[in-house]
């Protein structure tokens, strides 16, 4: 019986050649690297998708695909890039780091852990082979909007499908996350000491679980209209096809916070250590966060300015929707306030940091100038809208993940990596990313459409541009992978202290983490 | 190690002649003001909000830049401590919060407008399809559809791409300069949206449900947009061109295109 229960407590890991050990892994470190390794994966398979978009817009005319596939390009690279790779992400980040941050052994639920993983290569595969089916893959948009995603082949139940299984994969993972931080802190950590990538994963997960229920719904209900003869969103029986769009950025919005609040967390980590100097302003840091989930659920009609809402629909969301440009100002001064007068140096994790600031602040202008509703009719479905949203998620939400790689990867794996090649990632990444998304402005504005395939011929100069800074910031990406693994494989040992002046109960523990975090708690401060 | 900084100093340098490069590509890089007062309004509108963003981000990204540059470790200095002050934060959550109200206004009053669509002069139906325009002229009892015009060797890069490539259609919308125009949009199959950008019109073709927009064209032209809406595989090719002339002109046009049986159809429902 004793050798049983001895058995069944892994003190050490096994070998990592081992599947079993990857496949029936409980321990919140294993689980944290299969995420971010599947995430990096997802973002070569959407980058490619993106390559072939941009191939296609390189210039004016029909040339390498069939508009239908143009569509399933634009579409499946949304939903790799935001639930295969976003998510993901960040959900391995919180796997690796909220228990050794709050001085806890393990995530509060493995075993759920262990499947809300799993979940997702099969959800992902299944979405991958809908490329195959019959009609092609979903081409709607990654939107969804009925009819048209009504008119979707065999691959519509399928997509549906595994969009039901990637929510539960993150309704799990936002569950464990809860119980972990409400139950596992170590005692004397209150919750405002808990370092703010602890708190808004925390909040992050409550948005999780609230909107997740709300897509799922929606999507079903796509699915009883197309086979079940329901009219949900089909006017002639009664429906109201705007009610999805509703439905859907009910959950939409919302979201898009989930993609950014870890981020902010992330920063303020990065901040304050290559300052220096303390955080500014960590409970208004907290206030603000709690501020922008809450109006994140209503500001969801700024996506449907054009749909025909009534006159005080539109206004009642454009105010929401530049009240939350207030707590996101705030959250970029204080990180401002964070370097002031600190002692700055630049490793990658800070260059990367400082470049979420720049870009991601761009990217809340254009959301700022987007909320003004009548000025919306004309940016709304353009480029320009393209431009916002991946200044927000590209040199915002990935740079922050990269980041978070570059500053905890010596943690997890015990060796430095090379700081050159890391300098130059991020000035490669920071050229190229600008030179594909800031043009994107330009074409917007100048009247081009998203969506398209082709486009007319006064908006092939910036096209070409974008398409050139589209391969040169995937080719920097590959840059970013040889040097994760030649950190793992080689590379100086880190300390476990690591940067000079990092602060949190993850730079008590050697380097690399020992598999199980903290076995008893440690004294807090 | 040399070598990396060396390549980084280059990348540097190429970014920064990229950025400026791309101020003489010659192609059009913003909002066109438009042809009607409210294309115009929208339009200082965006202006306003932009240098507004522009403003803010010179401010915050020089503190920025300057304190990278001056507190930095390599300069000896040793780091403050502060860290909070519920003055400076009240501040920099008011200001904000006052100059979006400021902001608030003006976009208050120009959506008021743009939803004012009563003392109409007259009323264009217009219906999309998987992949064309239908429109109806209510009063004047004209209907025909609207197509893409550009050849598919243009398209295909068979033959030289014309000036208003995917941007021509056999049949323009024809409107008087200086009325009213009512559109009332509409779909027959999924959901498509009505966009010309010099008129600031755009808006959803929802099938099932009629929308609203209005335009009053102050000078004679032809102005082009696109279905902004994803329609399905042809969403890219499926074109507006308006044609703003004379209100003679649009009275000849008119009695040369209209179908008199079905003005007087419309007239009916309508009384
Ligand atoms: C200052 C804060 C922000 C404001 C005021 C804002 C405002 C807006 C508005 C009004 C739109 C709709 C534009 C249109 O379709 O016409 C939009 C689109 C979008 N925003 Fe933001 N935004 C902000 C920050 C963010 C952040 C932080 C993210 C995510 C990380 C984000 C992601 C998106 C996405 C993905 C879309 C487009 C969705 C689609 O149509 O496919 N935004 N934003
Ligand atoms: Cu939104
Ligand atoms: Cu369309």
């Amino acid at each position: 019986m004793s050798t049983v229960a001895a058995g069944d407590h892994h003190d050490h890991p096994e070998s990592p050649y081992s599947i079993k050990r990857w496949l029936f892994t409980t321990n919140h470190k294993d689980i944290g690297t299969l995420y971010l390794w599947f995430a990096f994966i997802m973002f070569l398979i959407g980058g490619v998708m993106a390559l072939v978009i941009r191939t296609e817009l390189f210039q004016p005319g029909l040339q390498f695909v069939d508009p239908q596939f143009f569509n399933s390009m634009t579409t499946m690279h949304a939903i790799m890039m935001i639930f295969g790779v976003v998510m993901p992400a960040f959900t391995g980040l919180a796997n690796w780091l909220i228990p050794m941050m709050i001085g806890a052994p393990d995530m509060a639920l493995p075993r759920m852990n262990n499947w809300s993983f799993w979940i997702l290569p099969f959800a992902f595969a299944m979405m991958l082979s809908t490329l195959f089916m019959d009609g092609g893959g979903p081409a709607g948009g990654w939107t969804l909007y009925p009819p048209l995603t009504l008119q979707t082949g065999d691959a519509l139940p399928f997509v549906i499908l595994s969009m039901h299984f990637m929510g539960l994969s993150s309704i799990m993972g936002a569950i464990n996350v809860v119980a972990t931080v409400l139950n596992m802190r170590a005692p004397g950590m209150t919750l405002m000491k808990m370092p703010l990538f602890v708190w808004t994963w925390l909040i992050t997960a409550y948005l999780l679980i609230a909107v997740m229920p709300v897509l799922a719904g929606g999507i079903t209900m796509l699915l009883t209209d197309k086979y079940f003869g329901t009219s949900f969103f089909n006017a002639a029986g009664g429906g109201d096809p705007v009610m999805f769009q509703h439905i859907f950025w009910f959950f939409g919005h919302p979201e898009v916070y989930i993609l950014i609040l870890p981020s902010f967390g992330v920063v303020s980590s990065i901040i304050p250590t290559f300052a220096r100097k303390p955080l500014f302003g960590y409970a208004s840091m907290v206030y603000a966060t709690g501020a922008i989930a809450f109006l994140s659920f209503i500001v969801w009609a700024h996506h449907m300015f054009t749909v025909g809402m009534p006159l005080a629909g539109e206004l009642f969301f454009m105010f929401a929707t530049m009240l939350i440009a207030v707590p996101t100002g705030v959250k970029v001064f204080n990180w401002i306030a964070t370097m002031w007068r600190g002692s700055m140096t630049f490793e990658t994790p800070m260059l990367f940091a400082l470049g979420f600031i720049v870009m991601f602040s761009i990217g809340g202008f254009s959301g700022l100038m987007l909320a003004l509703a009548p000025v919306d009719f004309q940016y709304h479905d353009t480029y320009f809208v393209v431009a916002h949203f991946h200044y927000v998620l590209v040199p915002g939400s990935i740079f922050a993940i990269i980041a978070a790689v570059y500053y905890w990867l010596p943690k997890w794996c015990g060796n430095m990596y090379s700081e050159g090649l890391g300098k130059t990632h991020f000035w490669l990444s920071t050229i190229f990313v600008n030179l594909t998304f800031f043009p994107m402005h330009f074409v917007g504005l100048a009247g081009m459409p998203r969506r398209i395939p082709d486009y007319a011929l006064q908006f092939s100069d910036y096209n070409m541009m974008a398409t050139i800074g589209a391969f040169g910031f995937g080719l920097s990406q590959l840059l970013f992978l040889v040097l994760v693994i030649k950190a793992i494989r080689s590379g100086k040992k880190a300390t476990s202290q690591v940067w000079e002046d990092a602060e949190g109960l993850e730079w008590t523990l050697p380097s690399p983490a020992p598999y199980h975090s903290f076995s008893t708690p440690p004294a807090i401060k | 190690m040399f070598a990396i900084k060396r390549l980084n100093a280059w990348l540097g340098l190429a970014f920064i002649s990229v950025v400026s490069g791309s101020a003489f590509a010659g192609q059009p890089i913003n909002m066109p003001p438009g042809v009607t007062d409210i294309s115009l309004e929208v339009y200082n509108m965006h202006m306003i909000a932009f240098w507004l963003c522009v403003v803010i981000a010179v401010v915050v990204f020089s503190a920025m830049f300057y304190s990278i540059f001056a507190h930095r470790k390599s300069r000896g200095v040793t780091p403050a401590t502060f860290h909070e002050s519920t003055t400076i934060e009240a501040i920099w959550t008011i200001i904000p919060f006052v100059v979006l109200i400021a902001l608030s206004i003006p976009a208050t009053k120009t959506l008021i407008d743009m939803y004012d669509t009563s003392d109409y002069d007259l009323t264009v139906k217009i219906t999309g399809y998987q992949w064309l325009w239908h429109y109806e002229y209510v009063e004047d009892g004209v209907d025909f559809h609207s197509k893409l015009q550009t050849s598919l060797s243009q398209i295909n890069n068979d033959e030289e791409k014309g000036e208003n490539y995917l941007l021509e259609v056999d049949n323009e919308l024809v409107i008087p300069v200086g009325k009213k125009v009512r559109f009332l949009i509409t779909s027959n199959d999924v959901i498509h949206a009505w966009w010309v950008p010099d008129l600031a019109v755009k808006k959803d073709a929802v099938p099932g449900f009629i929308n609203e927009a209005w335009t009053r064209v102050n000078e004679p032209g032809i102005y082009r947009g696109q279905c902004a809406e994803l329609c399905g595989r042809h969403h890219g090719f499926m074109p507006v061109v308006v044609r703003a002339v004379p209100e003679a002109e649009y009275q000849q046009w008119v009695a040369a295109n209209a179908k008199p049986e079905s003005a007087t159809e419309y007239a009916a429902i309508s009384e």
